[in-house]
């Protein structure tokens, strides 16, 4: 196996690992959309993050990972339950951070008819796609604006139910397929559909460093690891495991962090003064500021946490104002000083 | 005599044969021809016999490209074969692309995809497989005009930018470095990694970002490529360590041909000068001994040798500014020149003209070539098959469908169905096609005082002119006018000629010069126009005098600073904008304007359509990402007025 890039070595681009470490925390959040510049280590983000999580806990067999515990197992794991074995045998596994590569077709993508079985035996069984690899974990969708637009509206329906259906030659599945949702993109090479913008719950924007001394600790650090990966990753091998101890950590918290009246009340006043459509706003504001809270070890919601998502969790859903020349993470800003005065 | 751009681009050729995946690639910008193919010819050479080189045809289907199904195989065998595409072939050699410039954003996308993780993912048609891909990609981009360009995705990745432009057939030396010499690179590198023996590049990297940052280059991986560069200089020279000419080699091939801003002014200006001839007459001497030493005679940069001084550069002084860039810096310095020597013509024009720059290059690519392709069931050229139901309107692709089918013949068989071949719904494949987003032409017409009557006049017989080539292009026309206290839109996005004139004809004119307000209205078209999928082309005909403010009230600084947010705005949304002057005396009021909208500017003092509707379509074509210097008439005359 080869080597990933340590996610803590990562220079600067603080507000694109918060988002991904959020959404590790709490799932719910709904993806992360990160757009940017070339070179900014988006791809590199993902992968490292995937090698960051800590290890989950599936049933052995599975071909979605079920939880042992879950609610809402696949028909495997229920057929299992039924029969009696429980508990089911499972083991720890890493999280899957699945990728999802341009060109796909939507027989992988979904899951089709097993061809190896249909060929050689003639039988129909169903061969799980890469939605069903990805349940419980992260699909990565790098070039998000690429993707052709059959398969964009398949991952958004199937990323808000939680849920693939597959209905093809007679078999019919369905199975679990929660997944967080992550999507790259440059946005100087193709404009995003406007549905698929706020279907992602943050979204970041990352830039270029421009400062010199990070640029150069920027090129000082792949030149390094370039060199000897395996020495550079056992460098940050600690720094990386504080991360995935404190996700751990954030994991058992995120229940009990409350969220008191006022922080929902200045979420809805963040809202209505920036006009955002619906309702997914102020969840996804609350969702994650109680991610960080928890992420952070606090017990309650403050301002302080909603200040520091807000930006990443509604600058995509505002409408454009003709009258109003300045970027929205400058109106999120303005509407901030406005709500937290 | 030889060229010494030759000589470079032969050096670049020896460096890339050395590690081709390690520098990604190399863009050759030339016309086909001699001096193309005796390069290729020469790296072909210099990468030796037995890596595997391929082609790959325009527009080649992802079948070919990633790879699939053999369906031959596979029914033969009797079990599924996968077949690996062009670039899992070349794994470990060079993936040839001509044509370039014409890449689509897919292909580019998978390219690039391929070049970051060095393998393709292929989970396509039944298959899932992961085949390896260390390959190096040769762009050959034949675009004729500075912006036609291969795109950006790709060129990032690809270290080497090389230029054969005017380069002549005549006098192609083939070089001082032979296939052993890179061989004997490879494995100098290869060992010297092995014993982590090329040590720590601090002084090279801290150079390269510095001189990156003087001259504009944001993306980071050209300087990391450039360190990998002058690692790999340093192996053909056979030194474990990079010394200072492969740090200056790195920068001059890597960073100087994606210079986007001119170097503060070095000390010694003269140095730069003599920097040309200096190297010219080096490379020119045939005498020169062969392989070890060559690369740094025939690249040493020309100015003059400053003591290399390892220990010294500090990262704890943040706050240098660029002009001071030099001090104490011996490295950067040395680099910064030989980069200098090696900055693209041109760029003095590319780093004045406003469209030119950072925003103005995104506003130019979301106006219209690359994000504005649309598709339809019916219209357009065809771009591959998907699955789907031909009674909802696309082509049923029957070749497609009879390859989705065969497959599970077996399988359908055993159903108890008759032995002819079974389709179902399932495997029907339908052309996919897609279409060029067509362009919008808003015209925002000042219409205030008497003047501006026949000014109007001319708008209008532009606007006709126009609509009579619109019918050909399918492009659509709007008109908004202001005066008074008030903008308003005339004729809505119409590619009708009949309806244009009946709404053209009872336009009035006369009052103030509510500027604000017709350019929001403008921009508020515009972003209509870009929702529906269109691409929208503003062109704005005033004398940039605005008196009206946003808030109706008269008043000439109100009403002018309101007419500069509203163009920062078009700006900031990346509008294509064309600012037409029409006093009779240019006035730096509209040239603020147009720079603050990021529009080209184009003084026209005198009343003709003819020339407002063929620089009018100059910028249409221009917006398009095709061809905006080819009309050069109305250009000779904006370029120096927007140098303020």
């Amino acid at each position: 196996m080869s080597l990933v890039f340590p996610f803590t070595a990562i220079v600067g681009q603080d507000e694109m690992k918060r988002a991904l470490l959020l959404c590790a925390v709490d799932p719910r959040i709904g993806g992360v959309l990160v757009l940017g510049d070339r070179g900014t280590g988006k791809s590199t983000a993902v992968r490292a993050l995937a090698a960051l999580l800590p290890p989950m806990s599936a049933v052995v067999g599975c071909p979605y990972g079920c939880d042992p515990k879950t609610s809402n197992p696949c028909e495997q794991c229920r057929a299992q339950r039924a029969a009696g074995n429980t508990p089911l045998k499972s083991a720890k596994v890493p999280v899957p951070v699945v990728d999802l590569p341009l060109g796909a077709t939507e027989d992988r993508v979904v899951g089709a008819l097993d061809l190896e079985r249909a060929l050689t035996k003639g039988e129909k069984a169903f061969e799980p796609g890469l939605l069903g690899r990805a349940n419980r974990g992260f699909l990565y969708i790098d070039e998000v604006n690429l993707l052709e637009d059959h398969l964009v509206d398949v991952l958004l329906d199937v990323a808000a139910s939680g849920e693939n259906v597959v209905e093809r030659e007679g078999i019919s599945v369905r199975h679990p397929a929660r997944f967080v949702l992550i999507g790259s993109g440059n946005p100087e090479e193709g404009e995003l559909r406007p549905q698929l913008l706020d279907r992602f719950g943050l979204s970041v924007e990352v830039r270029t460093p421009t400062e010199l001394k990070s640029r150069v600790e920027v090129v000082r650090r792949r030149d390094a690891f370039e060199r000897d990966p395996a020495g550079f990753v056992e460098q940050w091998r600690k720094t990386d495991a504080k991360v995935r101890r404190q996700i751990d950590a954030g994991r058992n918290q995120l229940e009990s962090v409350q969220v008191p009246d006022s922080a929902l009340e200045q979420g809805a006043r963040l809202c209505i003064a920036l006009g955002t459509d619906g309702l997914r706003g102020e969840l996804t504001l609350l969702r994650t500021a109680r991610a960080l809270a928890a992420f952070e070890g606090a017990s309650q919601v403050t301002d302080s946490h909603l200040q520091r998502i807000a930006v990443s969790a509604l600058r995509h859903r505002l409408r454009r104002n003709p009258l109003d020349e300045s970027g929205s993470d400058i109106r999120v800003e303005r509407a901030m000083s406005e709500v937290f005065a | 005599m030889i060229d010494p751009r030759w000589q470079q681009a032969l050096g670049a050729a020896a460096l890339f044969a050395v590690n081709p995946s390690r520098l990604g690639g190399v863009v050759v910008r030339a016309a086909p021809g001699p001096v193309r193919d005796a390069w290729l010819e020469a790296l072909t050479k210099l990468l030796g016999p037995g890596t595997p080189i391929r082609r790959i045809p325009p527009q080649v289907p992802d079948s070919r490209l990633l790879g699939g199904l053999d369906l031959t195989a596979t029914l033969h065998a009797g079990r599924p074969v996968a077949e690996r595409g062009l670039l899992a072939e070349a794994d470990g050699g060079v993936v040839i692309v001509p044509m370039a410039e014409r890449m689509g954003a897919g292909t580019a996308g998978r390219l690039a995809a391929v070049l970051d993780a060095g393998e393709v993912r292929v989970e396509r048609e039944g298959i899932a497989s992961c085949w390896p891909a260390r390959i190096a990609v040769i762009a050959l981009d034949e675009g004729l005009e500075t912006e036609d360009r291969p795109p950006i995705v790709l060129m990032d990745r690809l270290a080497l930018w090389i230029d054969l432009e005017g380069i002549s057939p005549r006098h192609l030396d083939p070089g001082p470095w032979d296939v052993s010499a890179v061989a004997e690179a490879r494995a100098a590198q290869a060992s010297f990694e092995a014993q982590a023996f090329d040590a720590d590049a601090s002084d090279a990297i801290e150079a390269l970002c510095r001189v990156a940052d003087a001259i504009g280059v944001d993306s980071p991986r050209p300087v990391i490529a450039a360190v990998r560069a002058a690692r790999v200089a340093a192996a053909l020279e056979g030194r474990s360590e990079v010394a200072e000419d492969d740090v200056a080699l790195a920068a001059r091939l890597i960073l100087g041909p994606r210079a986007t801003r001119i170097p503060p002014p070095a000390e010694s200006p003269q140095s730069s000068e003599s920097s040309e001839p200096q190297e010219a007459s080096q490379s020119s001497e045939p005498t020169e001994p062969p392989e070890s030493s060559a690369s740094a005679e025939s690249f040493e940069a020309a100015s003059p040798p400053s003591p290399s001084d390892p220990g010294q550069p500090d990262l704890s002084d943040p706050d240098q500014a660029p002009d001071s860039i030099d001090d104490g810096k011996p490295l950067a310095e040395v680099v910064l020149e030989a980069v200098r020597s090696a900055l693209p013509p041109g760029l003095l024009a590319q780093a004045t003209d406003p469209r030119k720059t950072r925003s103005g290059a995104s506003a130019q690519q979301r106006s219209g070539r690359v994000g504005a392709v649309r598709t339809d069931p019916r219209r357009g050229r065809p771009n591959g098959t998907v699955r789907g139901d031909p009674r909802r309107g696309p082509r049923l692709d029957l070749v497609a469908t009879l390859r989705a089918a065969v497959p599970w013949q077996r399988m359908r068989r055993r159903d108890g169905s008759p032995t002819r071949v079974e389709v179902r719904t399932d495997d029907f494949r339908v052309v996919r096609r897609v279409q060029r987003a067509t362009t919008t032409t808003i015209f925002v017409v000042d219409a205030s005082g008497s003047a501006a009557l026949n000014r109007l006049a001319e708008a209008k017989g532009a606007v006709e002119l126009l609509l009579a080539e619109c019918y050909v292009r399918r492009d659509r026309v709007a008109l908004v006018a202001f005066h008074g206290q008030n903008a308003e839109l005339v004729l809505p996005p119409t590619r009708s000629l009949v309806r244009a004139r009946r709404s053209l004809a009872g336009l009035p004119g006369g009052g103030g010069t509510p500027l604000a307000a017709g350019l929001d209205v403008g921009g508020a078209v515009a972003d209509t126009v870009r929702r529906q999928g269109d691409s929208p082309l503003l062109v704005v005909l005033t004398d940039g005098r605005a008196n009206i403010g946003r808030d109706r009230q008269p008043g000439r600084p109100r009403a002018e600073a309101d007419a500069l947010l509203a163009a920062q705005h078009w700006r900031a949304e990346g509008y294509a904008a064309l600012l037409v002057d029409t006093s009779p005396r240019s006035h730096p009021a509209a040239q603020a304007l147009a720079l603050a909208m990021g529009a080209r500017f184009l003084p026209l003092p005198y009343a003709d359509s003819s020339v407002l509707s063929s620089a009018v379509k100059a910028s249409v074509s221009g917006s398009l990402g095709a061809g905006r210097h080819r009309h050069g008439h109305t250009h000779a005359d904006v370029h120096p007025q927007v140098r303020v």
